[in-house]
């Protein structure tokens, strides 16, 4: 009889140890430092990278497990939903255009976050950091692709979703997300995690996930919300990579606390400004409500923010700069960010609408110190130009925040009626601002925001026409030719949602004539 | 005071997991937000996978958790007994 080997297992933590820095080694006919080049030029001083701590411990044999339990269960529901027609399922066909946006302005950060990441988790000189990213790298790509395939689904259906790619590199308010991708990874790697995995993932990403994720599914997209949820799964291994980065640094060194600081400034306000067009998203374009932007902001950010910088105060690092007037903020940007998408809904590829009674009642009632007074006013008076056939559609081009990338639409802090300007002049040419925060972000680093590749100004360049088109030539049409340009389809994707085609295919596969499905 | 949270699909593989948490942690409350179960507790929240095996009768990998996680804030220390949340203020 063979003697039974008792072998112990060992734990999570050796075992983590074991799986990840016990396989890394460091290099002897090279010096580490040429190895790894790229972690020390941004001031960030370490060590000693054994002190990178890793939270959930998750090594890669387990990683691919659960990964693949979460790919099976989500293909699960995508396929069940595409053989089940489930698009007619939706409330509202309204509610695509959050879709549109999702597919043109968030997929392809996801697969940027897979290249961001991919990048950092070679260069980071200690193996904990390494494996991390090189997970959410994997990730990243993961959340890219189930993505573009949920959504294709819609795209069978709907307009304004065939060419996320393209629109995504040209479309002038989708220069807003790339912008901010690109400037978070053409930083170092430090500055990369600080931007992403903790301004984005920890502080703000669960507006985006969370609350969006469950309106699509009260909206009855079952498919999104699987998708949503699922992606979510990872980003809370994102969000701890976040928060361990950030402690990491500020525990090597006290010359690092500064450093982090700004960047902090930095990546929230950037991140901030990013999300208005979500909170536009869940106030305005899901048709069955679940949670105002406000309440949102209020659970996700203000209460969790709290106790995550009271947290951080011990290292010295205090709340972001901007964090007052973005809190301020949570009565108004939903507000202000579609009611300039109604204006320019000539130019976008989704449908605006003015909202119905019923929605401005549960908008009154979400924001009573400022829906009532300031923005309601507002669509009682397009909605009645528009029924007078004067509906009016903005076809000149924005002044647009050197930094974030968005048209001056925000208003001064204190006095929502007034439009915020600032400027400031960098080699004798001058730059314009939304805020103060942006207009500090570009005084930081002049010689990247200089760069900028703004929409308006390349239009007038002359650098968004296909090639061949003439502008001399007799009766051009400069926007006509831009949205050639942009590959989106005059009269089907863009406009009101009322008269669109999306709205009388949707109203035919429902069985029901466009004025039975108008409420 | 800080709070703690963490969030999971609301599905059948998250039951135990809820139940054990609002057994183990006295002062924890459950919200549940379409399609979700989000569970908040003051300063630290507390996993432990006994208590998830003696509800369902099997044996649980505490990592198992990350299928139907959605979201979480604190500090995490996980081992193979337990998984916390806490702020150290």
């Amino acid at each position: 009889m063979d003697t039974p080997v008792i072998k112990k297992k060992i734990g999570l933590k050796e075992r983590y140890a074991a799986m990840t820095r016990g396989l890394a080694w460091d290099t002897t006919y090279q010096l580490m430092d040429k190895v790894f080049p790229y972690d020390k030029y941004e001031g960030i001083k370490i060590h000693d990278w054994d002190k990178w701590e890793d939270p959930f411990r998750l090594t890669m044999d387990a990683y691919w497990k659960y990964q693949g339990e979460k790919e099976k269960k989500l293909y699960a529901v995508i396929e069940a939903f595409a053989q089940n027609n489930g698009q007619l399922g939706v409330t509202d066909a309204r509610y695509l255009s959050a879709l549109k946006i999702f597919l043109t302005g968030v997929s392809p950060l996801e697969y940027y976050a897979y290249r961001g990441f991919a990048h950092v988790g070679r260069q980071f000189t200690g193996a904990g950091a390494r494996v991390a990213c090189q997970m959410q790298s994997i990730d990243e790509l993961r959340h890219n692709q189930t993505q573009t395939h949920a959504l294709s689904h819609y795209n069978k259906y709907f307009n304004g979703m065939h060419s996320p790619k393209h629109m995504y590199d040209r479309v002038w308010y989708l220069s807003v997300p790339k912008s901010f991708f690109e400037d978070a990874y053409t930083g170092g790697p430090f500055e990369f995690l600080t931007a992403v995995s903790f301004s984005f993932e920890y502080v703000l990403t669960n507006l985006l996930f969370v609350p969006f994720m469950s309106g699509a599914a009260h909206n009855g997209d079952l498919s999104t919300v699987t998708f949503g949820f699922s992606a979510q799964s990872d980003e809370s291994r994102h969000m701890t990579l976040g928060i361990e980065c950030i402690k990491f640094m500020l525990e090597q060194d006290p010359d690092n606390v500064p450093i982090v600081q700004r960047w902090i400034d930095k990546w929230f306000w950037r991140g901030y400004r990013l999300l208005s067009i979500v909170a536009m998203m869940q106030d305005y374009m899901l048709p069955k409500r679940v949670m105002s932007w406000r309440e949102s902001w209020e659970m996700y950010v203000e209460k969790n923010g709290e106790s995550l910088f009271r947290d951080l105060a011990r290292y010295g690092i205090r709340k972001p700069k901007g964090w007052t007037q973005a809190c301020e903020g949570k009565d108004h940007i939903s507000h202000q960010t579609f009611a300039v998408f109604y204006n320019y809904a000539a130019a976008a590829a989704f449908h605006t609408w003015v909202p119905e009674e019923k929605e401005m009642a549960w908008l009154s009632e979400k924001y009573p110190e400022t829906f009532d007074s300031l923005y309601k006013p507002r669509w009682d008076y397009w909605r009645e130009q528009a029924a007078k056939g004067n509906r009016f559609y903005q076809k000149t081009l924005p002044m647009l925040c050197q930094t974030c990338q968005i048209p001056m639409i925000f208003t001064e802090p204190g006095d929502a009626t007034k439009i915020a300007y600032r400027e400031t002049e960098h080699k004798g040419d001058k730059y314009h601002f939304c805020s103060d925060h942006c207009k500090d972000i570009f005084e930081n680093e002049p010689e990247k925001y200089v760069q900028a590749w703004l929409p308006p100004q390349q239009i007038y360049q002359g650098n968004c026409f296909k090639e061949g088109v003439d502008p001399s030539a007799e009766g051009f049409d400069p926007l006509l030719a831009v949205l050639d340009y942009y590959n989106l389809k005059v009269g089907r994707d863009n406009f009101d949602f009322e008269g669109s085609e999306d709205q009388k295919n949707f109203a035919t596969w429902c069985g029901d004539s466009v004025e039975g499905v108008k409420k | 005071m800080s709070n703690v949270f963490i969030a999971f699909q609301d599905n059948e593989d998250s039951r135990p997991i809820i139940e054990a948490i609002l057994t183990d942690n006295a002062a924890a409350q459950a919200t549940y937000p379409t399609g979700l179960v989000k569970i908040d507790a003051p300063d630290r929240l507390v996993i432990r996978r006994e208590s998830i095996e003696e509800l369902t009768g099997r044996p649980f990998d505490l990592q198992q958790i990350h299928v139907n996680l959605v979201t979480l804030s604190g500090r995490i220390d996980e081992d193979d007994d337990q998984l916390s949340l806490s702020w150290i203020n």
